[in-house]
């Protein structure tokens, strides 16, 4: 369990963590979000010790990340994938921290089996596109068997392959009972792989909840109707909510009333349905909605 | 000891130590070899064999050590290594440990090496390392050498870009305490003071050559021991320093 | 329009593009997918002439790009966003593309201002966030006003408004009537910006058709019913050959029948529905199911 209280991080005037406390449990992934300049980085840094809070705190299972004789076998981390001595091999960098932190060299071979980079261990990482780099990241993370993991960024450089494989991966991990915490800024991704989110704008709070609680707040629930009696069913639904045509589709969308009572509707007046689609917000509307204010840097 | 074994993987995992330590042992060993060589057989001393080591060679392994921080800084391994060892101070003591610990050696490597080519080229030459004070110029290249790395550790942990510890180190060594002396009066006074003088003088031999020597002329107010436990006074001030701005600057 | 006409690429050996041939129509926004070491990267440079092909050709709007008499105002690229001096400031750098290619130097305002940099302009390149220099290598992609665009990962370091951003750009691009291609690896992002797709593996077109199309031969199609009358609705679409399922929280997952059909069948026997969702799978599922064996990432790493 990672817990924030009242965390802040000033840079002179800039307040880049501001005030900030969150929990993240184990057994869950959770999503960190943010725009850029939210204060994610610091804040992740701040978590593993890297970066002194100015004010509050921030514990992994009660204890600063400092006090842990060997945090590799509690926390693994992957911040940057680049992190990495470029002319040092990828066997070697597992080995010292391996070393570091009293894990069995053996377990060098293990991360690396993993992850898939058994074939190039003895190459220098300096020549490791950015999604082999990644694995050996994961590698370095997964090195101590740890109960906390933190990923920012996880899917960089990977292919849809190796994206598929990370998720389905921080999935297995969460329910083995570890606590994940990632970070990215793509929505459609983390819809797909955090059960929890923390959402931060500017350095603040802006929510805590479950991706699903999250999007249901900040979007509203549409259902999509097609129907050969198009015009008449329009009709009878205008009197009770909101309805607007789709023309792509061909079909109407209903705001205001459950897709439940759209059906019963439909039947009480012998209406054919051909479809009758409630239609759930995106993580992506969800986020733009709550985090408007927070964002900046605006294009046109 | 975990943490030494763990600086010395990292170490020996890259190659720039390799070519650091091959290009000092060139450079040091190979000064002497020219010097022996274009010397009358029978002409040359003791004194003379340690000008590689003790001037050129001790330049690089100065850069060597700082390039052990500053790569870690410049590649961002600091931060894995910080996560790995939270403890920051011993984290950089092992790294000092290791380090210093190489380059004592490989300073005696070169001295020893400088000695026994100059025997090899010039046979005829008195180059027998009988007293005390000879085996101090001889030997005492690799302490010279290890409180050297602590320092340049420290710079390199406290500038954390590789060119600037290095202009910083050489500039130090190289030039700036020489030119000091320029100073009418005052500048001898100083240079007594300064931490690569002392360090030379704990070298000299004494005797005939002594004029030759680097640090020749100044008026030193410890004794030559006393000025090593001067140089390495100056230079674990320096680490500490370094380890206490380490501790509290953000990674 | 981009032809690509038994379009090949060997190095020594090994061959990175095999016989390919697709064609990039305007109008649309295509997508440019393919496991690791496909041949994206090197088709996408043989369409901007900087590799040459073994064998075949590849030609927009009817020339290769090596003949074209004005190149960026036919087709702009954004290849690597870090292809700036750092020390150049973006309008610096706009104006010298500006001016190898004859543009008028108002253009490059006009293209700072549609990437919204224009605060920003007289800075140095070095000093930008991934996402600004993503925009400024758009801007320059933008410049000549070209008919056809290619992009390659260009969501990549974006944060969340830049993806929204640039998508929505894209998007309006093709509207414009422009060739617009996309390659990346982020199939969700795909899923919701290109409607077209073509999917290459090991160097061979797998397919190209429209996005919706590729997820429906891909992954098996269901609709999901809920009713207060599913114990007679159920027994019905048995009787006529559907597969029924129990679905999660007493709904019915029915194979083998669109929605128009359930539907129908519904009313017809006054059944009344409260949910009639067609289940369609993801683009991942289907890119995952027709690249199975073209996927070489351990191959791959090997080398």
């Amino acid at each position: 369990m990672i817990e924030a209280v009242r965390l802040q991080k000033h840079y002179g005037k800039t307040k880049a963590v501001d005030d900030l406390s969150f929990t993240v449990r184990p057994g869950r992934v959770t999503g960190f979000l943010g725009p850029n300049g939210a204060g994610k980085s610091t804040t992740m840094r701040m978590i593993l010790g890297l970066d002194t809070p100015t004010g509050g705190d921030v514990t992994i299972d009660g204890k600063h990340y400092a006090q842990l004789s060997q945090p590799l076998r509690k926390v693994g981390a992957l911040l940057d994938a680049k992190w990495v001595h470029p002319n040092r091999s990828a066997r070697s960098h597992l080995k010292w921290l391996a070393v570091s932190n009293r894990i069995p060299v053996s377990r060098v071979k293990e991360v690396l089996e993993i992850v898939g980079l058994t074939e190039v261990a003895h190459k220098n990482a300096g020549g490791f596109s950015l999604g082999m780099s990644q694995r050996l990241g994961i590698a370095g993370a997964l090195l101590g068997d740890p109960e906390v993991l933190l990923f920012d960024e996880p899917v960089n450089g990977l292919d849809p392959e190796g994206i598929l494989w990370i998720r389905q991966f921080m999935h297995r991990l969460a329910e083995e009972g570890r606590t994940v915490f990632v970070s990215s800024h793509l929505l459609s991704e983390m819809a797909q792989t955090a059960q929890d989110l923390i959402v931060i704008g500017k350095g603040q709070l802006i929510a805590q909840t479950s991706t699903e609680q999250f999007i249901a707040d900040a979007t509203q629930d549409t259902v999509r109707v097609r129907s050969p009696h198009a015009a008449k069913l329009r009709e009878i639904l205008a009197a009770h909510a909101t309805v607007t045509d789709d023309s792509v589709s061909g079909s109407l969308v209903v705001h205001g009333i459950p897709a439940q009572q759209i059906g019963e509707l439909a039947a009480e007046n012998q209406i054919v349905l051909h479809e009758l689609s409630p239609q759930r917000g995106s993580l992506e509307e969800a986020f733009m909605q709550l985090t408007k204010e927070s964002v900046e840097y605006h294009a046109h | 000891m975990t943490l030494l074994a763990v600086e010395r993987i990292k170490l020996f995992s890259t190659r720039s130590p390799y070519w650091c330590s091959a290009l000092a042992l060139v450079l040091g060993v190979g000064l002497t070899a020219i010097i022996a060589a274009s010397t009358d057989n029978g002409q040359l001393t003791l004194g003379v064999t340690q000008f590689g080591s003790s001037q050129l060679a001790l330049s690089v392994v100065l850069v060597m050590a700082a390039l052990a921080v500053t790569t870690e800084y410049r590649f961002s391994t600091i931060r894995a290594t910080f996560l790995a060892v939270p403890n920051r101070t011993s984290a950089l003591l092992a790294k000092t440990v290791v380090v210093a610990f190489i380059a004592g050696v490989l300073g005696e490597i070169i001295a020893f090496g400088s000695v026994g080519i100059a025997k090899v080229l010039s046979p005829a030459s008195d180059l027998a390392i009988n007293t005390s004070g000879e085996w101090r110029h001889v030997a005492g290249v690799g302490l010279l050498y290890g409180i050297g790395a602590i320092l340049a550790i420290a710079v390199g942990i406290l500038v954390r870009q590789t060119a600037g510890a290095v202009a910083i180190l050489l500039v130090w060594n190289m030039l700036l305490e020489q030119l000091i002396g320029i100073i009418p009066k005052a500048g001898v006074k100083i240079q007594a003071w300064l931490p690569f003088m002392n360090a030379n003088h704990f070298l000299q031999l004494g005797g005939d050559n002594a004029a030759e020597q680097a640090g020749a002329g100044i008026d030193f107010k410890l004794s030559q021991w006393g000025s090593l436990g001067y140089f390495a006074g100056v230079a674990v001030a320096l680490l500490v320093v370094a380890l206490i701005v380490a501790k509290r600057r953000d990674a | 329009m981009i032809e690509a006409i038994g379009l090949t690429k060997r190095y020594g050996r090994t061959v990175a593009v095999d016989d390919l041939s697709f064609t990039v129509q305007p109008g649309r926004v295509t997508g440019f997918l393919g496991p690791n070491g496909a041949g994206k990267s090197t088709t996408m440079r043989m369409i901007l002439g900087l590799d040459r092909p073994t064998a075949g050709r590849v030609l927009i709007d009817g020339k290769p790009y090596t003949e074209l008499n004005r190149p960026l105002q036919t087709v702009g690229a954004l290849l690597d966003a870090k292809w700036v001096h750092p020390n150049r400031s973006a309008r610096a750098h706009l104006r010298w593309l500006a001016k190898s290619n004859n543009l008028p130097g108002n253009r490059v305002d006009q293209v700072l201002e549609a990437v919204g940099l224009t605060q920003v302009a007289g800075k140095n390149a070095g000093g930008f966030s991934l996402g600004m220099s993503q925009r400024l290598g758009i801007a320059a992609a933008l410049l000549g006003d070209p008919k056809v665009l290619l992009f390659d990962e260009p969501v990549n370091g974006l944060d969340p408004e830049g993806i929204l951003w640039i998508r929505t750009f894209m998007q309006n691009l093709a509207a414009e009537g422009r060739t617009v291609l996309v390659s990346s690896h982020l199939l969700s992002e795909m899923a919701v910006t290109a409607s077209e797709l073509i999917v290459i593996g090991r160097g061979k077109l797998i397919t190209q058709s429209s996005t919706q199309e590729f997820i429906d031969s891909a992954t098996g199609n269901t609709v999901l019913v809920r009713s207060p009358q599913l114990f007679k609705l159920g027994p019905l679409l048995v009787d006529k050959g559907f597969t029924v399922r129990d679905g999660a929280d007493g709904s019915f997952s029915v194979s083998g029948a669109t929605s128009d059909q359930i539907g129908d069948i519904a009313a017809a026997n006054g059944v009344v529905l409260h949910e009639l969702s067609p289940q369609r799978g993801s683009l991942e599922e289907a890119f995952m199911q027709l690249t199975g064996d073209a996927v070489e990432y351990h191959a791959e790493i090997g080398k």
